[in-house]
């Protein structure tokens, strides 16, 4: 990686860059404080953060951000871990359940520690949390979760479908910082991924949740129910941008198809008051 | 000042164009427009482009970029659901149904959000794809899909108002839902595997040069992208 590149590349950007802050010298000063102490895969990270400032979002905002996302993502990370070393549990679905709830986990647990390293970069300091501080139960609301199959995969399906509309949420929160932006999106979608797979095990289940689709059919719980219905509300709208999307232009598009087209987003308040109940 | 040929290319002409007195409809169509000025030196400046259709520069740019992805995946399940592959089974059919009807909805939500600034219908060529093998087409809805994943993703820190990057974010997780479910029927547990994530379990972006070089060979109008924002 060549720094004096970057600094280039910045300037293509953005050609008031030096305005924004006081002059190139002062950018390698800043950049050479950081650098010390940051990896170099972490470098476009860090780099990004000397710049936020000027653009309106500080690097205070960002962190907060993405240590948001980190319990999420711990959330997420501990559920699956508890469940696929619960040999009971998934002795109740099929082998390649089981191998796909270990490979979103590992998956989770990259995004813990790639969030951790990011935050760090940008001066932060990461949240940590175990087993520990989560109650799956979620205050007794699902107290089989561990227990019963169908009751995991559907706080499976839950956890990703919120955790999507998450990031999403959050993506005009980290504009600033290109690439914070696009390594969150690169997650955001990666979530998406992993909602569709557990949405297509509850489809296999057979039972309550044999309509499941890969995608969100308006603020269809697809036979979970109440208790995660607050992750759902929203996802049933069809104008976009104030467009209309059913049967937009005289093609035959259902209500269902336009609001599984578009996937909702989420406010840092809404998800934080759908997941609270899991935190101790 | 066009060629007809030129003229059924460009957007609101399209439809204009086949019905009678066509001339005298296309001024009306175009007099209702905001920008009808705007919108007619448009049209001549791309189709009299030696560079082919240009995407535009800005937002604009980027939600033509859009756009034509969208106009490609949809013309792909558009003929898949026309004639479906020797096999398929009622779930496959179902799924590339919804995923026809999501494809088209997204292409024609980029249509009317661009207006008069859309680039015109692409002429797309699927000579390599055999419609009756189901790893055929099933192997080209992944490919599109993880495309379209990678595309969104890369053009996100390129969108300037803040609203356009919310609106290509609630896209982007349906097109990986998309590519999900299409990886799952060809593989179980492919759905996210290292041919499209990356060492700390991120998607891979792509940015609209990237993309551009592999869906173009899938499209034979000749795309200039060279004013998208960088």
């Amino acid at each position: 990686m060549n720094l004096q590149n970057i600094i280039s590349d910045i300037e293509k950007v953005d050609p008031e860059v030096y305005e924004r802050t006081s002059d190139r010298r002062d950018i390698f000063k800043n950049f050479g404080g950081v650098g010390k102490k940051i990896a170099l895969s972490a470098l476009p990270f860090a780099l990004g953060g000397i710049f936020n400032k000027a653009y309106g979002q500080t690097t205070a905002d960002i962190i907060g951000v993405l240590n948001f996302a980190l319990k999420l993502e711990y959330l997420e990370f501990n559920f699956y871990q508890q469940g696929v070393a619960n040999a009971a549990l998934m002795a109740q679905g099929t082998p390649a359940n089981t191998a796909a709830f270990t490979i979103i986990r590992d998956h989770e647990n990259s995004h813990v520690n790639f969030l951790r390293t990011v935050i760090t970069s940008l001066g932060g300091t990461p949240v940590t949390l175990t087993a520990a501080n989560f109650d799956y139960t979620a205050r007794g609301a699902f107290p089989t979760w561990n227990t019963n199959y169908d009751v995991y995969l559907a706080i499976a399906q839950a956890f990703e479908d919120t955790g999507v509309r998450a990031y999403k949420g959050q993506a005009g929160n980290v504009k600033s910082n290109r690439t914070v932006l696009t390594a969150a999106l690169n997650i955001h979608s990666v979530e998406g991924r992993h909602a569709a797979r557990v949405r297509l095990m509850r489809a296999g289940r057979g039972g309550a949740g044999a309509i499941t689709k890969p995608w969100i059919t308006g603020k269809d719980t697809s036979g979970i129910g109440p208790n995660v219905q607050a992750s759902y509300n929203g996802e049933e709208n069809v104008t976009q941008a104030g467009i209309v999307i059913t049967n937009i232009n005289g093609m035959s598009i259902s209500a269902n198809a336009a609001s599984e087209a578009f996937d909702e987003p989420l406010t840092a308040a809404e998800v934080s008051a759908i997941v609270a109940p899991f935190f101790v | 000042m066009q060629t007809k040929s030129e003229a059924i290319n460009t957007g609101v002409v399209e439809e204009v164009i086949a019905s009678p007195n066509s001339r005298r409809n296309f001024l009306i169509k175009a007099g209702s427009l905001s920008m009808a000025s705007a919108f007619v030196l448009n049209a001549c400046k791309k189709s009299s482009s030696d560079n082919g259709v240009n995407l535009g520069s800005g937002d604009f740019g980027i939600l033509n970029y859009a756009y034509a992805l969208e106009q490609l995946e949809a013309a792909f399940y558009i003929k898949v659901i026309a004639s479906p592959y020797v096999g398929i089974t009622a779930v496959e059919a179902a799924m590339l149904t919804d995923i026809r009807d999501h494809e088209i909805a997204h292409r024609e939500f980029f249509k009317n959000a661009l207006g008069g600034n859309a680039i015109i219908g692409l002429d797309v060529n699927f000579t390599t794809i055999d419609f009756t093998s189901r790893a055929s087409v099933l192997g080209t809805a992944k490919a599109f899909e993880d495309l379209g994943v990678s595309a969104y993703n890369g053009a996100g820190q390129l969108i300037a108002d803040v609203n356009y990057l919310a609106l290509a974010g609630k896209i982007v997780s349906v097109e990986a839902r998309h590519a999900a479910a299409i990886r799952e029927l060809l593989g179980v547990n492919t759905f996210a595997d290292s041919s499209v994530l990356d060492a700390n379990a991120l998607d891979k972006s792509r940015t609209p040069a990237e993309v551009l070089a592999i869906a173009g060979a899938y499209i034979n109008t000749k795309i200039d992208a060279s004013n998208l924002p960088s």
